[in-house]
């Protein structure tokens, strides 16, 4: 099986230890993982803030980047249920213009009007829309705990980490990707943790992207409820599986001097006593 | 207030009006415990119906099926009424529905009318239009009464009064009741039950005395010409049967096909609504009854023009429950005022811009009033997937200069591999330049909160540099 990472661009960016985590894990637990240079960012941002033009763009290069591996995985709900959720509505925009007209034959499309590389020639004749190709790749896109419940079938990946700690679910993980308690059932099983339930855990913690610049004042306001309700439960540490979010709260936990820090998932998961 | 389409605009836009709204800690905590205390009585009577999912399922196919129909069960809607001994009239636009009710008054030689709870008439400003002409409106659903007589706008769809408390309702009855006819009992107490009996016996005489209704309706079925209203004070009873005359302002989408399709929003709108199993009055009416005159309005105002929107459309099948409002955490902070329209929270946020158009500030800005949480889907009982629209309607909306070339910039980076690295090491050259705070439109990020700091190296140059780690 090749596994391909998608690290996202805020993670390669501002998070890389995310990202190091991510792949120190899955080695730990037998994936040969590779890091395709080419990817960039799932275009969640742009599609989201209402450029979707530039968000197709994105997406018809990520699907480029990814189609030909056995499984993607992203340390991120977030951009996980972008490519699952909102590439198959990209391409329904654009799906008429790349099937050819009835009559134009499938070398011409491919030979002639077509970009080189922009359509592909199924066994069965006949090109392939970007919706074909959306379609093949979005089952293969797997939010981290997804990967490592459902495919690689672990709950126990050896992880230890003797500490307070608090799980804020974040809105695309629980109602984007319905990861239900798969991320809670994978800190369970950490050695040494514990782990405190968080009061209000299914609200929105205010980020939402550009909703933070567009609305500051709202998104303070839910920011400050999120923390509040972080810092009641004593935990030394927040942890999350989307690094965005985690910095929103993050950033006001530290503005606060709370001393709570955040920590993303796959970097708890991959603490062992040797990385102490 | 002024009339029509008109109602709201010249409002500034969401986030100005919202940043207002969240500063008001009267407001704030009002708006908090009555949407936790109905949104938990929600999920408590949701959950006791295993078939849940399956009756929104079929709420959700019933209203495409009638959207995708809906010239036809009208024109099977107008027959059957007619028939009943109704009248049917069709209004393109706010102004058209308001002169066709006020000359239906006028005919009647009255200069007053008592309205059940509409959500339309108010869209339409049907209250201020009928005050043009003389005629005075008066509302009789209790939480109407309070927005009413303290010169208010309404904040939530079900609950218009929600912003207030009762000590501020008992000011408002001591103050106001008077003016508007019977005067609220000396030593009124802020009990919620003297409250009541205030105005229990201030709208009696008004339901004794008034001889023209104006109503809305939940659902009209087309099969039998048939119209609907759910309540729970009985105030709509008494003004939908006492009046001589009853005139009923319904928007097109509000068809269902037949009398059987009742039988799923009757158990999906009290549940996602009230929190309740069922509602204490339904109240349902055929054509014209003996001794009363009918006559229904049919309005557009938009509509069709939502319908047009293969995206955008799915706001037609709201019933109006409200529950993506009690939900909604920016609504919560927000409150109603702040959408600039009278249908606010999630669903005011995709509807309001598709029948008004973005042309204003308020309308440019209310598809950006969500962090798109999803929580309103998860509990739309016909399945609106707002954020779907949220995102859609972005897309159509204006966008400023200076962001269009940001994102723009922010594509063009993205775009290749190569220049999104040379941009990360750049940044990571010139990360203790970075300022604590930032200016201009990103300094509402960096006022309440730390910007995290720029690592020294990307991922990507980690991999490149170990190898992926191996090294
Ligand atoms: S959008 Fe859905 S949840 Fe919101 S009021 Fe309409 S029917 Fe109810």
């Amino acid at each position: 099986m090749r596994v391909a990472l998608f690290i996202t661009c805020v993670n390669d960016t501002l998070f890389p230890g995310t990202g190091q985590a991510v792949v120190t894990l899955l080695r730990r637990l037998g994936c040969d993982v590779e890091f395709p240079q080419a990817q960039t960012c799932c275009g969640q941002m742009h599609v989201n803030t209402g450029y979707p033009e530039e968000g197709r763009l994105l997406a018809r290069h990520f699907v480029d980047v990814f189609a030909e591996y056995d499984a993607v995985v992203a340390p991120s709900g977030s951009c996980a249920a972008m490519v699952r959720e909102q590439y198959p509505r990209l391409t329904r925009a654009t799906a008429p213009a790349a099937v050819p007209a009835a009559g134009t034959s499938a070398d011409a499309t491919v030979a002639g009007v077509a970009p080189a590389g922009r359509v592909r020639v199924p066994s069965s004749g006949g090109p392939v829309s970007f919706a074909d190709e959306v379609a093949a790749l979005t089952p293969k896109v797997y939010d981290l705990s997804e990967f490592l419940i459902d495919v690689l079938g672990v709950t126990d990946v050896g992880a230890y980490f003797p500490h307070r700690v608090t799980y804020h679910p974040t809105c695309h993980s629980l109602r984007g990707l319905h990861l239900g308690d798969r991320p809670t059932r994978l800190l369970e099983q950490v050695r040494g943790l514990e782990l405190v339930p968080l009061p209000g855990a299914d609200e929105c913690c205010g980020f939402g992207g550009t909703f933070a610049v567009k609305n500051p004042a709202i998104s303070a306001a839910m920011c400050g409820d999120k923390v509040h309700n972080v810092v009641s439960t004593r935990a030394e540490v927040l942890c999350a599986a989307d690094n965005s979010c985690l910095m929103h709260i993050g950033g006001t936990l530290k503005r606060q001097r709370t001393g709570v820090r955040i920590m993303h998932l796959a970097e708890i998961l991959a603490a062992t006593e040797v990385t102490r | 207030m002024s009339g029509g389409n008109n109602t709201f605009l010249g409002m500034p836009a969401f986030p100005e009006n919202a940043a207002a709204a969240v500063q008001n800690s009267q407001l704030r905590f009002n708006l908090r415990k009555a949407t936790h205390t109905i949104r938990g009585k929600r999920a408590g009577v949701v959950a006791e119906l295993p078939d849940w999912m399956e009756l929104r399922q079929a709420g959700k196919e019933i209203k495409d099926h009638t959207l995708r129909n809906l010239e036809r069960y009208l024109l099977q809607l107008e027959e059957a009424v007619t028939e009943a001994g109704g009248h049917v009239h069709w209004a393109a636009d706010a102004d058209e529905a308001n002169r066709i009710v006020a000359d239906l008054v006028k005919a009647t030689g009255e200069t007053s009318v008592v309205k059940v709870k509409s959500i339309a008439t108010q869209e339409i400003g049907l209250n201020e239009a009928l005050q043009a002409e003389g005629i005075t409106a008066y509302e009789t659903d209790l939480a109407e009464l309070i927005v009413q007589l303290g010169d208010d706008w309404p904040s939530h769809i079900l609950v218009p009064a929600i912003h207030r408390n009762r000590s501020e309702i008992r000011e408002i009855f001591q103050d106001k009741m008077a003016d508007w006819g019977r005067a609220a009992p000396e030593g009124l107490t802020d009990e919620p039950s003297a409250l009541a009996e205030a105005a229990r016996l201030h709208l009696r005489e008004r339901f004794l005395s008034t001889k023209v209704a104006v109503s809305g309706a939940n659902f009209m079925i087309a099969e039998t010409g048939t119209l609907v209203i759910l309540e729970s004070e009985g105030n709509g009873r008494m003004c939908l049967t006492l009046p001589e005359t009853l005139i009923s302002v319904v928007g097109i989408e509000k068809l269902l096909p037949s009398w059987r399709d009742l039988e799923v929003f009757l158990q999906l709108l009290p549940r996602s609504s009230t929190g309740e199993r069922m509602n204490p009055y339904t109240s349902a009416w055929t054509g014209a009854v003996e001794g009363q005159e009918f006559h229904l309005v049919l309005l557009d105002n938009g509509r069709t023009q939502v319908l047009a929107d293969e995206v955008g459309r799915q706001a037609l099948r709201c019933i109006r429950c409200s529950a993506c409002l009690n939900v909604c955490p920016v609504y919560e902070r927000a409150g109603g005022h702040s959408y600039g329209s009278v249908y606010p929270g999630p669903i005011g946020a995709i509807l309001t811009p598709q029948l008004r158009g973005m042309s204003s500030a308020v309308d440019a800005s209310l598809p950006y009033a969500s962090t798109l949480c999803g929580a309103c889907f998860e509990v739309c009982p016909v399945a609106i997937d707002i954020p779907e629209v949220l995102v859609h309607l972005r897309g159509k909306a204006p966008h400023a200069r200076a962001e269009r070339l940001g994102m723009r910039a922010a594509g063009w980076v993205l775009n290749r591999p190569g220049r999104l690295g040379r941009t990360q090491r750049l940044g990571s050259r010139l990360r203790r330049f970075v300022p604590k705070r930032l200016p201009g439109p990103l300094s509402g990020w960096t006022n309440t909160r730390d910007i995290p700091d720029i690592p020294a190296e990307s991922f990507r140059d980690w991999w490149n540099r170990t190898d992926g780690g191996a090294r």
